[in-house]
């Protein structure tokens, strides 16, 4: 079975990898290049945990083919950060103890971000209704929606 | 033989002879739109080896078009993208919320009403909405495109009317004029992300003095493929669509249903439901309309 060749552009570098025609982005993520921070929790797009952003887009990683990635934009949980820190997503989830075991946390943090990009201001049935494909098996779904509202209120202050 | 491919044609010709080379070297190949189907069925139901054609970089199929008498929606245009374009939103508003409610953000990031039909699951939510707002399918072809409606174009579980050197680059949907709206609805046991127990599409039209003069119903999930129900729309048409036609329009598409019981739902729970669910999707288009 022959690889393909594709390139890509993650976090902001220009990446090159092989891969099978069949391999899931997620699986390129994680076994091809060493960025596990991407979570596979269903792999049947059920839970979010594999959350990337396709050219600003949300997207489930395990629902997408590595080869389709050519040429657009990924962002990963790796790319949320920058290089002084942490972003202030991911500053509120951790104040606001929105994780318990931290499986679903970069899927979460991945769909926040996609989300306060499209709407700085969502009220909290959008924050809801947004996040609804991001599962959380210790349930911890209330402090999740306290950080994403107090990240918002802080983006704002910060723009 | 035996092996995963991967082709991104850029054209409606180039994927038509990929198609028919795959075709002719015996491989089983298979359009990919947003894969939110194809990649779980690959991985389950469906596994073996096959070339994906990615129908996403043909532009005829990322192309949507909003003329004066005719709405064209590619069938690689992904849920989300529709859903922001507020023009479609308020001239189609019944098959927008039909692609809406299916799936999470992350899903609707992907998926597309042409996967949805291509698929051809008798739950598909796009699909009774397409049939009611009159959706022609143009499918490419060797000889050129051919057009078929929706409700001609699955023909079982799983099954339709594509030939394997075929594919679908978009709808052809006549643009509503004056007061003509559509609803979608369907009936799930939660809020949302939920395979349809029962749907129903309602198109219609209204004159000046609010009486219906065309209408079309479709329901989904109560028989192996959409149905097109012609003694609901004949129910609603000459009249306001008050209580008694709405009463009437129900009672056809619970009396067309032919539904299975399965853990979703009853023969008799679906009928009465899909019943409740045409009447209520009906109500909705008139108040859209009358709203215009």
């Amino acid at each position: 079975m022959s690889k393909v060749h594709v390139s890509t552009t993650i976090n902001g570098d220009s990446v090159e990898f092989l891969c099978e025609p069949h391999q899931s982005l997620l699986d390129v993520l994680r076994d091809e290049l060493g960025l596990t921070g991407t979570k596979e929790g269903c792999a049947t797009g059920d839970c979010g945990a594999c959350s990337v952003m396709i050219d600003g887009r949300l997207v489930c990683s395990c629902l997408m083919l590595g080869v389709e990635a050519a040429g657009v934009d990924v962002t990963t949980i790796e790319g949320i950060a920058g290089p002084d820190g942490l972003h202030v997503i991911q500053e509120k989830y951790l104040e606001h103890a929105a994780l318990q075991c931290g499986i679903c946390t970069p899927g979460f943090i991945v769909a926040t971000k996609a989300l306060l990009d499209k709407n700085p201001d969502p009220d909290e049935t959008t924050i809801r209704y947004w996040l609804a494909g991001n599962l959380c098996r210790c349930t911890g779904y209330d402090k999740i929606v306290r950080a994403v509202q107090d990240a918002a209120q802080n983006l704002a202050y910060e723009a | 033989m035996g092996a995963y491919a991967y082709r991104a044609p850029s054209s409606v010709e180039e994927a038509l002879s990929t198609l028919a080379a795959e075709a002719a070297a015996g491989n089983r190949a298979q359009m990919l739109a947003g894969g939110t189907d194809v990649m779980v069925q690959m991985r389950s139901i469906d596994k073996g080896p096959r070339t994906f054609v990615d129908v996403k970089h043909v532009a005829e199929a990322n192309e949507l078009c909003i003329g004066t008498d005719e709405v064209f929606i590619g069938a690689a245009i992904a849920s989300a993208v529709l859903n922001e374009s507020q023009e479609l939103k308020s001239i189609l508003p019944g098959l927008i919320e039909a692609a809406d409610l299916i799936g999470s953000t992350q899903i609707q990031g992907r998926a597309t009403i042409g996967g949805n039909l291509c698929n051809s699951s008798p739950a598909g939510d796009t699909i009774p909405a397409l049939i009611a707002c009159g959706a022609v399918c143009v499918i490419a072809s060797s000889g050129g495109n051919r057009e078929v409606p929706t409700e001609d174009f699955v023909t079982g579980v799983g099954t339709n009317v594509l030939e394997p050197t075929e594919f679908l680059v978009g709808f052809k949907i006549p643009r509503p004029k004056g007061r003509t709206s559509d609803a979608y609805l369907r009936f799930i046991p939660r809020t949302e992300m939920d395979i349809a127990v029962c749907g129903a599409g309602v198109a219609l039209t209204l004159d000046d003095s609010g009486v219906c003069t065309a209408a079309k119903v479709s329901i989904g999930a109560v028989a192996i493929t959409a149905l097109v129900v012609p003694d609901a729309a004949a129910a609603l048409v000459g009249t306001t669509v008050d209580d008694a036609a709405l009463a009437a329009a129900a009672d056809a598409s619970s009396a067309l249903a032919k539904p299975i019981t399965d853990k979703r739902g009853t023969v008799e729970y679906r009928r009465k439901v899909v019943g409740v669910l045409t009447k209520r999707a009906a109500a909705i288009a008139r108040d859209r309309a009358l709203a215009l």
